[in-house]
C-alpha cells in the first residue's frame, strides 16, 4: 500500500471513530432533552400557584416588604448568571456569559458596582480567565438541578440582598439564564428578580381575572415574609430547569452538526483514498508495461 | 356533603389531587380546617402533617415542609417545598434519619424526621 494511502485510511478511521462519539453524544443529549422538559413542566403547577398567591398577597395588602420596596439610589447590583458544567454544547455558555456581561456593562453605566454570581463550571473558567472577581459559584449540578440546589443559591442570594448595603449587601438582583423556547431556539435572557417589580406580576394577575378577598393567616406581612423567599427560589429553580434543557438542546444540536460534518469529511476523504488507490493502479501497471516494453526491446535487439 | 377540589403541589411535582370533604392543617397560627365553601385564605403552614378526608371516608395523609396553602374558588392548592404522602414514607429511613438528626442536634432536620413519621403512623 502506497504512502498516501496508508495516511487516507488512517484519517478515515479516526474521524468513524469521532463520529461514533459524537452520535452517542446525540443520543443521549436527546434523551435527557425529554426528562429536563418534563421536570419543567412537572415544576410549573408550583410555580404558578406562588406567583398567583405572591400577586395576590401584594396587591390586596399595602404591606411594604423589603424583597419589594425599590431603593432610592442602587448602589451595588448582583447578576447570577447560569451555564453549563460541560462544554461540547455550541454556544450554549457562550450566549449566557455574552448577556451576563451585557447586563454588567449596563449596570455599570447606570453607576452601580456589580457583582458577580456564577453557576455552572464554563463561568467560573471564563471570569477565572479574565480575573474577574466571582463572589460565589456553585457548580456540579447544571444539567440536572434539583430543589435543594436552587434554594442553596438562593439563600445566599437573598442574604445577600437583606444585608445592608454598607456592610456589602447588593440593593438588586439580577438573573441571566437560557430559555427554552423549542428544540431549535434557546434565547439567553436576563430579568430583575429583586426587588420584585408588582407591575410584572400584575400584568399576568389581569389575565386570570380580579382576586378573591384572602384572609391572611397569621397576617398579610408574615404571609408576604414566608412566600418572598419562596418565590424567589421557585424563579431561580424554573431558570435552572430551563437552563438545563437549554443546554441539552444546544448540545444536541452541536453533536448533530459534528455528527453531519463527520459524515462529509469521510466521504470527501474515501473519495481522496479511491483515487489515490487507482492512481497507485495505473502506475503499476504503466511500471509493468514499460518494463515488458523494455525487455521486449532488448530482446529484439538481441536478435 | 360538599366538595372541594384539593391539589397537593411540591416544589417538583405534583403529589395529589382529588375531591375532599375536609381538609385539616396546621398554620402559623393554629390548626385550620377547611371545608367546601370556606371564605378565601391564604395561610402559611406549619411543617406538619396534612389531613385530606374524602367522601368515601379515606383520608389521605403527607408530610408537609415548608408550604402554605390558599383556598378560592372551591379549590385548595397546598403548596410545599417538599411533600409526600404517608403511603411513600419509609418509615425506616425516617427512623434512622430522626435518630441521626437527634445525636447531630440538628432541630430542622430532626423536625422533619418526626413530622414523616408522624404522617406514616396517621396520626
Amino acid at each position: 500500500m502506497g504512502a498516501q494511502l496508508r495516511v487516507y485510511k488512517r484519517r478515515i478511521r479516526s474521524v468513524t471513530a469521532t463520529k461514533k462519539i459524537t452520535k452517542a453524544m446525540e443520543m443521549i443529549s436527546a434523551s435527557r432533552i425529554m426528562k429536563a422538559q418534563r421536570a419543567v413542566a412537572a415544576s410549573s403547577p408550583y410555580a404558578d400557584e406562588l406567583t398567583r398567591a405572591v400577586t395576590a398577597v401584594a396587591t390586596k395588602s399595602n404591606a411594604k416588604h423589603p424583597l419589594t420596596t425599590e431603593p432610592e439610589h442602587a448602589v451595588r447590583a448582583a447578576v447570577l448568571v447560569i451555564t453549563a458544567d460541560r462544554g461540547l454544547a455550541g454556544g450554549y455558555s457562550t450566549n449566557a456569559l455574552k448577556a451576563a456581561v451585557q447586563l454588567s456593562e449596563r449596570l455599570k453605566a447606570e453607576g452601580k458596582q456589580v457583582d458577580m454570581y456564577a453557576v455552572g463550571r464554563k463561568a467560573v473558567g471564563y471570569f477565572g480567565y479574565r480575573d474577574q472577581p466571582v463572589v460565589q459559584a456553585w457548580t456540579g449540578f447544571s444539567d440536572k438541578p434539583t430543589y435543594q440546589d436552587a434554594k442553596t443559591v438562593s439563600a445566599t442570594l437573598i442574604d445577600a440582598f437583606v444585608t445592608e448595603t454598607e456592610k456589602g449587601g447588593v440593593d438588586e438582583l439580577h438573573l441571566v439564564s437560557t430559555e427554552f423556547v423549542s428544540m431549535l431556539t434557546q434565547n439567553p435572557v436576563d430579568v430583575r428578580l429583586l426587588p420584585l417589580s408588582l407591575a410584572e406580576t400584575q400584568e399576568n394577575a389581569k389575565e386570570q381575572g380580579p382576586f378573591p378577598l384572602y384572609d391572611f393567616e397569621p397576617s398579610a406581612e408574615g404571609v408576604l415574609d414566608a412566600l418572598l423567599p419562596r418565590y424567589v427560589e421557585s424563579r431561580i429553580y424554573n431558570a435552572l430547569l430551563q437552563s438545563a434543557a437549554s443546554e441539552h438542546a444546544a448540545r444536541r444540536r452541536a453533536m448533530k452538526s459534528a455528527t453531519d460534518n463527520a459524515g462529509e469529511l469521510i466521504k470527501s476523504l474515501s473519495r481522496l483514498a479511491n483515487s489515490a488507490r487507482q492512481a497507485e493502479i495505473t502506475q503499476e501497471i504503466s511500471e509493468i508495461v514499460g518494463g515488458a516494453t523494455a525487455l521486449a526491446d532488448a530482446n529484439a535487439g538481441r536478435d | 356533603m360538599a366538595e372541594l377540589h384539593v391539589e397537593l403541589v411540591a416544589a417538583d411535582r405534583k403529589v395529589w389531587s382529588g375531591e375532599a370533604t375536609i381538609v385539616l392543617a396546621r398554620t402559623k397560627s393554629g390548626d385550620i380546617g377547611i371545608q367546601a365553601g370556606h371564605q378565601p385564605v391564604l395561610g402559611v403552614l406549619e411543617s406538619d402533617p396534612v389531613t385530606i378526608r374524602q367522601a368515601d371516608g379515606t383520608t389521605v395523609v403527607a408530610a408537609v415542609h415548608g408550604g402554605f396553602l390558599s383556598f378560592a374558588d372551591n379549590k385548595l392548592s397546598v403548596l410545599a417545598e417538599v411533600a409526600e404522602l404517608a403511603e411513600d414514607i419509609d418509615v425506616e429511613r425516617a427512623e434512622r434519619a430522626l435518630a441521626a438528626a437527634k445525636a447531630e442536634t440538628e432541630a430542622g432536620a430532626a423536625r422533619r424526621a418526626e413530622v414523616r413519621l408522624r404522617a406514616a403512623s396517621g396520626r
